[in-house]
């Protein structure tokens, strides 16, 4: 059920990549209505992730400005945030934006140490000849990767 | 002065604070024993950070400041949920444990003590570690204690990523050219002493049975994934002898100081400060 609250908070973005809402990216877990009061639970990316705190007074600040007087925001670690949660749509602004969306499922990510991993497109010419640069990019959650068709680099949104 | 809230209307102040709630079981209050066990745990990922930051601007080339400050990064978060919840124990925030205890009251392991080296001994290092976090981190998932079973689910997914990392590095290292080989060999060789370290069974894990994974029930699946990365990089395992250890009682290896030296600086000579 998607109640008002849901609606304002849903409308946050995340700091880092200011295209995904926090409900593009599956952080906004729950938002509970009681008359003026509202409790917002949203998730973190990564444990470190410094977003997180910005995105919690962010959310805190919207509420407050729609009318809500009693605001709180819960930080909750489980169960853990996965890039499944992201949205369909989600991912083609990621796209969009330039940063390839998560390639496969969590769930579905092979395990060992030495793995294989599924090819990254290129969110630019949609080449899959793309190789890796970096395992962890500009933020923990993306790894940089170059196109070898357009020879551009670009981001990628690492499955977790 | 005469009212302090007149600017902000009629709203409530939040009593929330980030930290308080990071552990996903809020209102939790951890026993004299699981707070010592998460100080062990959190110990571990806050020094291993610090050292970890060192590197920023250091590092070989600039793709490695990034990753290796990344990895830092998830260790502090790390660090955070478990010295927050060793910290409800007590009274105390994580800022207290980590800025305001002394050298014997940490409770890292040396291997996180060792100094950063060379690039290949930080690589060393973080096989080493990581390889054992995700083993710990797995099987903690499944702990008794809700608050260290949410933060143990959220933390292995993020040390698989580490793994993958020092693998890949250790390969590149010692498969690369001679002296690639040579100083990851050697590296190798100066860690090892300090694994067993993390096998020992103290008798802190007998009385929480269900709740800590007792450390000597992760060496064989330890044992194997290094194993298997060894085998591709055609490295052998070291042998020879074994440091004394002594991290989960207080007794620390000599870089412990100087590491909470530059740590805890700032906080000590401007108490309460914030930005």
């Amino acid at each position: 059920m998607v109640t008002r609250a849901w609606t304002v908070a849903a409308t946050i973005v995340d700091p880092e990549i200011p295209v995904l809402t926090i409900e593009d990216l599956g952080i906004l877990r729950a938002v509970e209505e009681d008359g003026s009061a509202v409790r917002v639970s949203i998730t973190p990316t990564y444990s470190g992730c410094p977003a997180v705190e910005a995105i919690r007074d962010d959310v805190t600040d919207a509420l407050r400005a729609s009318g809500y007087e009693e605001v709180t925001v819960e930080l909750v670690l489980a169960p853990a945030w996965t890039t499944d949660w992201m949205t369909e749509k989600g991912k083609q602004k990621l796209r969009q934006y330039g940063i390839a969306a998560p390639s496969g499922l969590a769930a579905a990510r092979p395990s060992g140490p030495v793995r294989l991993a599924l090819a990254v497109k290129c969110p630019r010419c949609d080449s899959l000849d793309t190789r890796e640069i970096a395992r962890f990019g500009s933020t923990s959650c993306k790894a940089l990767y170059e196109c070898r068709a357009c020879l551009e680099p670009f981001d990628y949104f690492k499955v977790l | 002065m005469n009212e302090p809230d007149s600017a902000h209307g009629a709203v409530s102040v939040d009593a929330i604070t980030l930290s308080a709630e990071l552990a996903g079981e809020a209102d939790a209050v951890a026993s004299a024993d699981v707070a010592e066990y998460a100080l062990w745990l959190g110990d571990d990922a806050l020094v291993l950070a610090q050292q970890l930051g060192w590197w920023i601007s250091r590092a070989p080339e600039l793709e490695e400041d990034v990753a290796l400050g990344n990895i830092g990064l998830d260790l502090i978060g790390h660090a955070r949920s478990l010295l927050r919840y060793a910290g409800t124990a007590t009274g105390r925030t994580e800022d207290d444990l980590a800025y305001w205890r002394d050298e014997p009251e940490f409770r890292s392991a040396w291997l996180f003590e060792q100094p950063n080296g060379d690039f290949a001994h930080t690589i060393a290092r973080q096989l080493i570690a990581s390889v054992y976090l995700v083993e710990l981190y797995s099987r903690l998932r499944a702990s008794q204690d809700a608050t260290l079973a949410a933060i143990a689910a959220k933390a292995v997914k993020e040390v698989d990523y580490h793994r993958d990392h020092a693998t890949q590095w250790t390969l590149r290292l010692a498969l690369g050219t001679e002296e690639s080989r040579r100083r990851m060999t050697l590296a190798l060789a100066d860690l090892w002493p300090y694994v067993d370290e993390l096998f020992v069974d103290e008798p802190l894990v007998d009385r929480l049975e269900g709740v800590a994974v007792r450390p000597s029930t992760i060496r064989p699946a330890f044992d194997a994934v290094i194993d298997s990365v060894l085998a591709e990089a055609e490295l052998v395992r070291p042998a020879g002898f074994i440091a004394a250890g002594g991290g989960r009682v207080g007794r620390h290896f000599s870089t412990l100081g100087y590491i909470l030296a530059e740590m805890q600086v700032l906080a000590r000579q401007h108490p309460g400060a914030s930005w």
